[in-house]
């Protein structure tokens, strides 16, 4: 079984985050790290690939070229082989544009099983599986807290609003993972030595065969028209806790009469 | 200007966050529609018509009966073809995200999402966006019709105004690939416990707890405060806490005097079920956990040794 699993290089978590008032998109230049929601994801695709005793995981990402350094964490966790979609032309992508590029990089792969993870930590979007899975014409199932494989099909349980869903899908189907699936292993010295030499592959539009028209602000149809600050919240106060934590709530609570 | 918006029901109730987004788009104006998917769903309509719609289109079919988003894609982007809609609204769910942006790739249409507010700018709309944990506010637009825009929970509240509400029948044609997913089983959650909702107190945990035990420190926490517990989606989808005491997008949403959260990130889903919370307390051992960027009072550590000794605290203050 084969299984391709979408991840994503984010700003790290200690960065600040910032869009760029210049170009309109998010500041790309400090510290990126693997989304940490695609670790779940990744996790999954091991412990499938586990279970049915063979096959091949592949992570599929659109990014900077340095984001290699991001999907070697996957690769590391037990992934074994990464896909990069890097190119000036790609950057400033929007949903339409990054679902295109995506679905072309995973119909040349032709895996059973897509995953995802549950949203990126930039843009908290929580949709790109859905329209890929548009542009594949697969079946699709987001939020994902349980799934199992059987045959050539797979259930997928998952809440919602109103309670949880069973949800079945035969295969080749993209599944969106929610944070809750499982606890992602972390990657072992030898997984992380062994990593580098694992096969990254860069592909580039034109092997895509997307032109530029598609990809990139001029294959998006949203845009940003301008920023601004949100309305101020009332002071935030910070404290490490020395041992003193408990008291120091207590203290805060008292001067706010609500003990 | 034509304006469809997704109606999602269950229940036999259309959902409030679908009919505020109704009525903030009758509040534009325009032709505005409301779309209805489902199967027996013919009775739904008037509730549409008393929030602004002028047409309700229904598509009614046991083929569409189950929740799922792809045949609502087929049905939608077949009223946007043959009714010539430049703008689809949804109110964010779990199925509207997913019809949403499988429609943006149907249509190659621009999605916008995490909306808050939306105006119209000469002939063109301009969406609020917010962003990045609520750091930013962004002016988002389309550069091409039909738009798609997706607006966060709870964004505004429905307000009654009259729509001609004009029912119209339809039957999309659904594609293959549409029917592939099957809903084998719809379990609801049963309430139980006394309501979150009303609670003037909310200690809530999370997945910082560690293991399913360590909910009776949240729960010794709430005890001394005669407060309530509540929990993140991350526990409650592992099954260390009931689905009624869920806070966030898919679940509650509550506005205490207080809420305390233990071992919470403080993810954007979860704080749009508790940013109105009069007082917010954060305890995190991670310095860098998004909660402490809207926590009244922010206490980087470790749970396990600080919510005891806070639950004796509070406890000896009743006391005395
Ligand atoms: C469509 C959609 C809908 C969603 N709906 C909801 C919803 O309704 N409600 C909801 O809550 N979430 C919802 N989510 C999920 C949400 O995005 C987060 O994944 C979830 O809230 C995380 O839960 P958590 O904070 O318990 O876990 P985590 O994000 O894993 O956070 C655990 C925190 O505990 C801290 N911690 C660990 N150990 C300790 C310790 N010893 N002491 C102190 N702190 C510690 C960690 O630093 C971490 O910050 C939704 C997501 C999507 C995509
Ligand atoms: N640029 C990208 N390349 C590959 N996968 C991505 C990319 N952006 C997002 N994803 C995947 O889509 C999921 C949801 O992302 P989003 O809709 O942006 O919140 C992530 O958890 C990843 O699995």
């Amino acid at each position: 079984m084969k299984i391709a699993v979408c991840v994503k290089e984010v700003p790290d978590a200690t960065a600040h985050k910032r869009i760029d008032p210049g170009t309109k998109r998010l500041d790309r230049s400090g510290e990126g790290a693997l989304n940490a929601f695609d670790a779940n994801a990744v996790e999954e695709a091991l412990r499938l690939k586990d279970a049915t005793g063979d096959g091949e995981v592949v992570v599929v990402s659109m990014g900077p070229e340095r984001a290699l350094n991001s999907l070697r964490k996957a690769l590391a966790m037990g992934a074994d082989r990464a896909v990069l979609i890097a190119d000036d032309g790609a950057a400033g992508s929007d949903l339409v544009a990054t679902s295109l590029m995506l679905a072309k990089a995973l119909e040349r792969e032709q895996p059973d099983l897509i995953l995802f993870g549950q949203q990126s930590s930039d843009s908290d979007g929580a949709v790109l599986w859905a329209a890929v899975a548009e542009r594949l014409k697969q079946p699709v199932i987001s939020q994902v807290a349980e799934l199992t494989l059987e045959g050539g099909s797979l259930t997928g349980k998952r809440q919602t609003e109103f309670g949880y869903d069973v949800i079945r899908a035969p295969l080749p189907a993209v599944v969106a993972v929610a944070d809750s699936i499982n606890e992602p292993r972390y990657p072992s010295l030898k997984g992380i030595m062994g990593a580098k030499s694992k096969p990254q592959e860069t592909v580039s539009l034109a092997d895509l065969g997307v032109d530029a028209g598609s990809a990139g602000e001029e294959g998006s149809h949203t845009q940003v028209l301008a920023l601004s600050d949100p309305p101020p919240r009332g002071d935030t106060r910070k404290i490490e806790d020395d041992g003193s934590g408990a008291e120091q709530i207590v203290a805060f609570l008292a001067e706010k009469r609500l003990i | 200007m034509s304006t469809l918006v997704f109606l999602e029901h269950h229940g036999g109730e259309l959902q409030k966050g679908s009919l505020a987004v109704l009525s903030k788009a009758a509040s534009l104006g325009g032709d505005v529609a409301g779309v209805i998917v489902g199967s027996g769903v013919d009775g739904l309509a008037d509730q549409a018509a008393k929030h602004g719609a002028a047409t309700v289109y229904v598509a009614d079919d046991p083929k569409l009966e189950a929740p799922l988003p792809q045949p609502r894609v087929d049905a939608i982007a077949q009223l946007v073809a043959d009714k010539s809609i430049e703008t689809v609204l949804f109110a964010q769910s779990i199925l509207a995200a997913d019809i949403a942006a499988g429609l943006a790739a149907r249509l190659d249409a621009g999605l916008n999402w995490q909306l808050t507010d939306i105006a119209t700018d000469g002939g063109d709309l301009v969406g609020k966006q917010s962003a990045l944990g609520d750091s930013v506010v962004v002016d988002v637009g389309w550069k091409t019709t039909p738009r798609i825009g997706l607006f966060r929970a709870g964004a505004f509240d429905p307000s009654e105004q009259a729509g001609a509400g004009t029912v119209e029948a339809f039957l999309p044609e659904l594609q293959e690939h549409s029917l592939a997913a099957e809903m084998v089983e719809q379990a609801h959650a049963e309430e139980s416990g006394p309501s979150i909702e009303d609670a003037n107190v909310i200690v809530a945990g999370g997945r910082g707890l560690g293991e399913p035990e360590k909910f009776a420190l949240v729960e010794e926490l709430a005890k001394a405060l005669g407060g309530a517990v509540a929990a993140t989606r991350a526990v409650v989808d592992a099954g260390w806490y009931p689905y009624s005491a869920q806070v966030g997008q898919t679940g509650k949403s509550v506005s205490p005097t207080l809420y305390i959260a233990c071992g919470i990130s403080g993810a954007i889903q979860h704080k749009v079920g508790m940013q109105s919370s009069k007082t917010i307390v954060a305890i995190n051992k991670d310095p860098n956990a998004p909660i402490f960027e809207f926590a009244d009072l922010g206490v980087v550590g470790d749970l396990h040794t600080i919510v005891p000794k806070l639950t004796e605290l509070v406890r000896a203050r009743r006391v005395s």
